[in-house]
């Protein structure tokens, strides 16, 4: 038994004495401790490092990514633009039968800044120009616009009139029926430009007001076009400026759908001096969208003074219409318009003109247009047939 | 009368016009004012990016007609509520100038729309309350077409489209955001 303990007293001792051997001493713990410290420090400034330029990478990033979306937006937005429509109508009326590239128009448009810009509309009508040609080339709009305050703002130059519903809005996509309706065209007479200056201002949400100065009609004094408003359109070209005419409208928008509007003018001789006779118009319209309904309805009354105009019956020249349309969907709409109006209604004599169209509108992308309609005329015209037409803008 | 007129014109051009820019209705942080405000209960936002990558972009080209000119867009979405609600600031030209909206989304469908900024010269229209009105609670069809129908406004067609593609546009970008991990949260 003793021989076992001290057997094993011995192995435990030489077993102890070995481990002692190996653990550091404490100068050579000291010397690890500091060589540990010294690599940590060096990790931590490699991580400050590489943070610095993780935030310096996203800092380039960013810059680039910005520079990029700049260029991207500046491409996009640039600040010149130009736009544009035109259509081309197929008319089969009463067995004679015309294609015509009606309208084919290019817009212009520069801004200077975010409150002064530049906006022109250049028209070819009827395909071609020139001695003996049928078709015009014609500035319709070119006017410098300034906003004048958050609600208020200013164009001079050449500009469309704001009166009734298709005179400053008649892109091909944006109105059923192959040709403009022939109230608008005969009666205010749209498309109707002229030379001066138009204030427009916003009351309230959908309350707006314009008011305008600008060149008059000069209308034929004699011939079978004698007093007709159609004919005294100056259209801006070395136009006589002897009486200026002055325009104004009230727009009501603040119903969604719904826009109510009724405009002014005066025109303080409509012969330029020749014979005396100022004018008025009163225009009224309304237009109701709800749902895939709509409803276009537009009144408009010419009152000529002078005993000229008197005579022939022409100082009274009025007419109206009423357009019911539904959208079936996105792509296609059908509607229904009744035209009525009457260049000679000063006298006594049964002189209205009645028109009433019936088609399809197809719009295969929002901005192309193909449209089809059938026409009926009555009262002292009476022409019956179709028309097709394709129109786009962009 | 007429001098005078012109004189009148000439005076307030004057005095008024100088320092005009587009019309401002709403700025960014009031936008997620009024929408944070209409959360009940209230959410709680937090910022991310989403990075319009090749398919996204593919995706907003066939809403848009065109790429939407920029490579990520910033967005705001609450955290920790379910559904989740998504605030996007985008751009798109009506007819000339670009239309700045603010546009919530909410189940996939708009929550709130606003104008913020308009510069364009027709269509102010589409920033009457009335009007935006229209939008709350649509969404799309399996054809990402607005499912309900949107009364236009004679003479703004292209600000009206403007805006109907704006809100087809935030609700695909929030549906990727909740569908990808394309996201990064800012720091």
């Amino acid at each position: 038994m003793n021989i076992k303990i001290i057997l094993l007293s011995a192995v435990s001792l030489i077993a102890s004495s070995n481990l002692l051997a190996a653990e550091p001493t404490n100068q050579e713990l000291f010397e690890m401790l500091k060589k540990q410290q010294a690599q940590i420090e060096e990790l931590q400034n490699k991580l400050a490092i590489t943070e610095e330029k993780v935030v310096e990478n996203d800092e380039k990033i960013e810059s680039s990514v910005l520079v990029i979306e700049e260029n991207l937006v500046e491409n996009k937005g640039s600040k010149t633009s130009i736009g544009g429509y035109g259509e081309l109508h197929y008319n089969n009326i009463e067995d004679s039968e015309s294609i015509d590239f009606h309208r084919f128009v290019l817009f212009f448009g520069h801004e200077f800044s975010d409150s002064i810009r530049f906006y022109s509309e250049l028209e070819l009508e009827h395909a071609i120009s020139g001695d003996g040609q049928v078709g015009e080339v014609e500035l319709e709009q070119a006017f410098v616009e300034m906003d004048l305050t958050d609600d208020s703002r200013l164009k001079a130059g050449v500009f469309l009139l704001p009166i009734g519903v298709i005179n400053e809005t008649h892109e091909p996509p944006t109105f059923y029926g192959v040709e403009r309706n022939p109230v608008e065209k005969n009666i205010i007479p749209a498309t109707w430009w002229e030379a001066g200056a138009n204030f427009n201002t916003q009351f309230s949400d959908g309350l707006s007001a314009d008011f305008a100065i600008h060149s008059g009609l000069n209308v034929p004094t004699d011939g079978s076009n004698s007093f007709l408003i159609r004919n005294g359109r100056q259209k801006v070209a070395k136009a006589s400026a002897d009486s200026l005419a002055y325009t104004t409208r009230l727009k009501y928008t603040a119903v969604p759908g719904l826009e109510l509007a009724a405009s002014y003018q005066f025109q303080t001789d409509v012969t330029q001096g020749e014979l005396d006779a100022d004018a008025s118009l009163f225009t009224a319209h309304a237009i109701y969208n709800v749902g895939n309904f709509s409803v276009r309805a537009l009144y408009a009354e010419w009152n000529i003074n002078g005993d000229e105009a008197d005579v022939i019956g022409r100082d009274k020249q009025k007419g109206y219409y009423l357009e019911p349309s539904f959208k079936i969907n996105e792509n296609f709409g059908l509607f229904a318009r009744y035209n009525l109006w009457d260049n000679n209604a000063g006298d006594s004599i049964d002189s209205e003109k009645k028109q009433t169209n019936i088609g399809l509108n197809y719009w295969p992308h929002e901005d192309v247009v193909f449209k089809v309609d059938i026409e009926n005329t009555s009262g002292i015209i009476d022409n019956d047939g179709f028309n097709l037409g394709v129109g786009y803008q962009f | 009368m007429t001098i005078f007129l012109f004189t009148s014109f000439f005076l307030y051009l004057t005095l008024l016009s100088p320092f005009v820019s587009a019309k401002s209705y709403m700025s960014q942080q009031e936008f997620f004012n009024s929408v944070q405000q209409s959360l009940s209960p209230a959410e709680k936002f937090q910022t991310k990016t989403l990075w319009l990558k090749k398919e996204i972009q593919s995706q907003v080209s066939k809403i848009l007609d065109h790429k939407y000119p920029k490579l990520r867009v910033r967005y705001k979405i609450s955290d920790g509520s379910k559904p989740p609600t998504s605030v996007w600031y985008l751009d798109e030209i009506g007819k000339e100038r670009p239309i700045t909206f603010g546009v919530s989304i909410k189940n996939s469908r708009v929550q709130m729309i606003q104008v913020l900024e308009f510069r364009e010269s027709r269509g102010y229209e589409i920033s009457i309350p009335a009007f935006a009105k229209q939008f709350e609670d649509i969404g799309v069809d399996d054809e990402h077409n607005l499912d309900q129908n949107i009364d236009g406004i004679t003479g703004a067609t292209m600000s009206v489209s403007a805006m109907k593609k704006i809100a087809r546009l935030a609700i695909l970008l929030h549906k990727t955001v909740l569908s990808s991990s394309t996201t990064s949260e800012n720091k």
